[in-house]
């Protein structure tokens, strides 16, 4: 798996005010770390390295640990992601009813693979276990948009529309 | 104001009928309305806001159109430019569009049900305190308070026979009095919604529908039990469940139907929502506990089991949604009235999300005992698209497939399993002749290996192990000897791994080797996919005596690899084909294979 090149965006050099806001709302709380990892990636769109040293620090936790624990969920990123997040449902529902070459023709027309981003930072692209909107299916959601019943040629189509969109 | 401003359009906008459209059409009617200078009311219906899923996704988008004289009338696959042509007939010419109605299947698919665990769903507002306990809510939890001691709240779910809806079927009153016998001053409720089942979505649809009955089966359940601290641990992939749930919370906090001394009865209960995380482990009791306490989502062996030493290793007890969904009704109307519904082994109803290749898939609540066949064709109209039904996956990647000669199977937790399936989260996903079992066993195994947690050897060797051969076979590499190797493996690593994801990972391999081992035979010694599934046994061609030239599959093409012309015989180009099935699926003839 390879992800965005790092270099998109300076992680180094992040505004940590809003993660210690997020700290101090659950310091006491027990079992913080997870509702403190979700605050900080609701705000940054993924979990900045620096942040995590802050929380180490705050919350008397080993970094290991939390990298421990940001691997082991498929929700926590560690690289920032595109302007649109494309995801396409491989639910039973969804892979009886084809996903499996919707899926294919992202990789090929975006260029990038599952969980990575387009280098420009437009697209994410993922696969995602049930999006529980299985008589649509095949399924895919770009941002908050549902695409139901997908077809190879909407695929094209969902891309061509989401290009003409501005970036910011 | 006139009659006409009474009239309502009810527009489906569920997750459903967003992906059909039911944005572009509810501004189209506001349009024309507009521009006709019309008055009506324009909501939302599917939209759990209003009123909720009635379950029937498939035909979305689905309008209703509500008026004082002509009542209730339902079109389904609604498009927006059919959007004007039903202004014009039904509400300004008066005349309902006979020709656009839903077909009386559509009623077939509501009456054919019973709604008690979803009989708020649909029918009551969700963030509505008000609605709820206009419809008996709250009346459970106080008559358990003012009238039953906390064992007489256990004894009543234990005679009611209620069993554990995530699964496993675990006898919840039984449940209920270990953790209360338990030692301890703090013990801790939890509810399990972390539904990580692939095509199973009931719990969700509970909690966003009647997030009122949740908060009141934890009630029940903490003074049974003698708890005051409660979790809801929900799927962050569910963010309107997750908003629904927290402003009920919020509702019941402020109005004192949680916190301390609720109602004055001299019982306290706190409630909060933990996030999950997204990992299908977490599902399992240990390891949701791990999660809520910040820790990676892994179990851990039992004994000591939760209900000894659970979270922060306190007694501790937990159930499903489905399962607190159902315990206000037991106590409202009795644990006989319960126990006279389903079977002698499984009471009550269940609810499935019937998905796949069947003609109207959504979530149906059904009396228990049902056949698997009757939820198929009658409540769900049979195959789409005029084909054969193969099997029908029961249980998620717990559970197995059920062949049509086992169609008769009766939905109880028993019944399944001896079919080589289980109840398993109430996922059914139905499958015709075109799906290749061997690639659903596949599909089931890459999904179980992501997500296993990676702590005992079995679940994380033995399943990349199988899935090393299942690939292998569908790829046509398959050896001989291979499927004895995928059993002997799949009893080894039921046995031996530790907690339910392991245990259960290889049932939809055994299940599928069990009813359709002539399928895998065929892809190992004649490098055939039998149900033109497997991409590289493919080589696609058009059979020219079934073709009827209709130009379908051109049309449905992707990479031009079909030539066509009108009243042509079509012929297919295998240098740029992509196999990419489109043609096969487009076909109605079965002219491609």
């Amino acid at each position: 798996m390879s992800n965005a090149p790092a270099e998109a965006l300076p992680t180094e050099e992040v505004d940590l005010s809003y993660a210690n806001k997020v700290i101090d709302k659950y310091l006491t709380l027990p079992g913080n770390l997870m509702p403190v990892l979700q605050g900080i990636q609701d705000e940054y769109g993924f979990v900045p390295k620096p942040a995590i040293d802050l929380v180490a620090e705050r919350l008397n936790v080993y970094p290991s640990q939390i990298y421990g624990v940001l691997t082991f969920y498929a929700q926590f990123h560690l690289k920032p992601r595109g302007r649109f997040i494309i995801r396409v449902c491989v639910g039973t529902a969804c892979h009886v009813q084809g996903a499996e070459r919707i899926v294919e023709t992202f990789f090929e027309k975006l260029g990038i693979g599952h969980a990575e981003t387009s280098p420009d930072l437009r697209y994410t692209f993922e696969k995602v276990a049930c999006l529980g909107a299985c008589g649509m299916a095949p399924l895919a959601m770009v941002n908050d948009d549902t695409f139901g019943k997908m077809t190879v040629q909407k695929v094209g189509e969902i891309i061509t529309e989401y290009n003409q969109r501005p970036l910011k | 104001m006139g009659a006409q401003a009474e009239i309502k359009i009810l527009i489906c906008q569920g997750t459903g009928g967003i992906s059909a459209g039911a944005r572009k059409v509810e501004s189209e009617f506001r349009k024309v309305l507009d521009e006709k200078g019309i008055q009506a009311v324009v909501g939302k219906r599917c939209d759990v806001i209003n009123t909720g899923c009635r379950g029937l996704c498939a035909n979305d988008v689905l309008v209703d159109i509500v008026d004082p004289e002509l009542g209730r009338v339902t079109y389904d696959f609604v498009q927006p430019e059919e959007v004007a042509q039903i202004i014009d007939e039904h509400i300004v010419k008066r005349s309902p569009i006979e020709k656009r109605k839903a077909k009386p299947y559509y009623n077939t698919f509501v009456d054919s049900q019973m709604r008690i665990v979803m009989s708020g769903c649909g029918q009551i507002d969700p963030e509505s305190l008000q609605a709820y306990l206009e419809e008996d809510g709250f009346k459970a939890i106080e008559k358990c308070v003012k009238e039953m001691k906390p064992a007489d709240v256990i004894d009543e779910v234990k005679k009611s026979g209620l069993r554990g809806r995530g699964g496993g079927g675990f006898p919840t009153g039984m449940k209920w009095s270990f953790c209360a016998a338990s030692q301890g001053k703090q013990k801790y409720l939890i509810c399990n919604a972390d539904e990580g089942d692939p095509g199973a979505f009931m719990d969700r649809s509970v909690l966003e529908g009647d997030p009122y009955c949740i908060i009141e089966g934890m009630m029940i359940a903490a003074y049974a039990i003698g708890c005051t601290k409660g979790y809801v641990y929900v799927r962050a992939e569910y963010p309107l469940a997750i908003d629904r749930l927290q402003k009920a919370l919020d509702v019941c906090y402020q109005k004192n139907y949680l916190g301390h001394n609720i109602q004055g009865w001299g019982f306290d209960f706190d409630l909060i929502i933990k996030k999950g995380a997204g990992a299908f482990v977490c599902g399992e009791e240990t390891a949701l506990m791990a999660s809520i306490e910040g820790e990676r989502g892994m179990p851990r062996p039992r004994p000591p089991f939760p209900a000894v030493k659970g979270l922060w290793a306190k007694p501790t007890n937990i159930n499903n949604v489905e399962t607190f969904a159902n315990v206000r009704h037991i106590i409202n109307k009795g644990a006989d009235w319960y126990g006279s519904l389903g079977t002698d082994t499984t009471k009550g109803t269940k609810i499935f999300a019937v998905t796949g290749k069947v003609k109207h898939t959504g979530l149906v609540e059904v009396p228990a005992g049902m056949t698997v066949r009757s939820v198929i064709y009658d409540v769900c109209g049979g195959i789409a698209n005029n084909r054969k039904f193969k099997a029908v996956q029961a249980g998620g990647p717990s559970g197995g497939c059920i062949p049509s000669e086992v169609l008769d199977t009766p939905v109880d937790y028993d019944s399944l399993i001896k079919a080589g399936a289980m109840m398993g989260s109430g996922g059914l996903v139905v499958m015709d002749e075109t799906t290749c079992m061997v690639d659903v066993a596949r599909f089931f195994l890459t999904f179980t290996r992501d997500e296993s947690c990676g702590k005992c050897v079995p679940c994380r060797i033995g399943l990349k192990v199988m899935l090393d051969i299942l690939e292998r076979i569908t790829e046509g590499r398959g050896q001989a000897g291979d499927i004895e190797t995928l059993l002997e493996m799949g009893s080894t690593i039921k046995k031996a791994s530790l907690c339910g994801l392991g245990q259960t990972a290889p049932n939809p391999i055994l299940s599928t080797i069990r009813y359709f081992r002539h399928e895998y035979e065929a892809h190992i010694n004649d490098k055939r996919c039998p149900s033109n599934c497997c991409k590289e046994l493919l080589l696609w061609q058009v059979v020219e005596d079934k073709c009827v030239k209709c130009g379908a599959c051109f049309k449905a093409c992707p990479s031009d690899a079909i030539v066509w012309e009108k009243g042509q015989i079509a012929y297919l180009d295998k240098e740029k084909c992509t196999k990419c099935k489109s043609c096969y699926d487009a076909c109605r003839f079965m002219a491609i294979e």
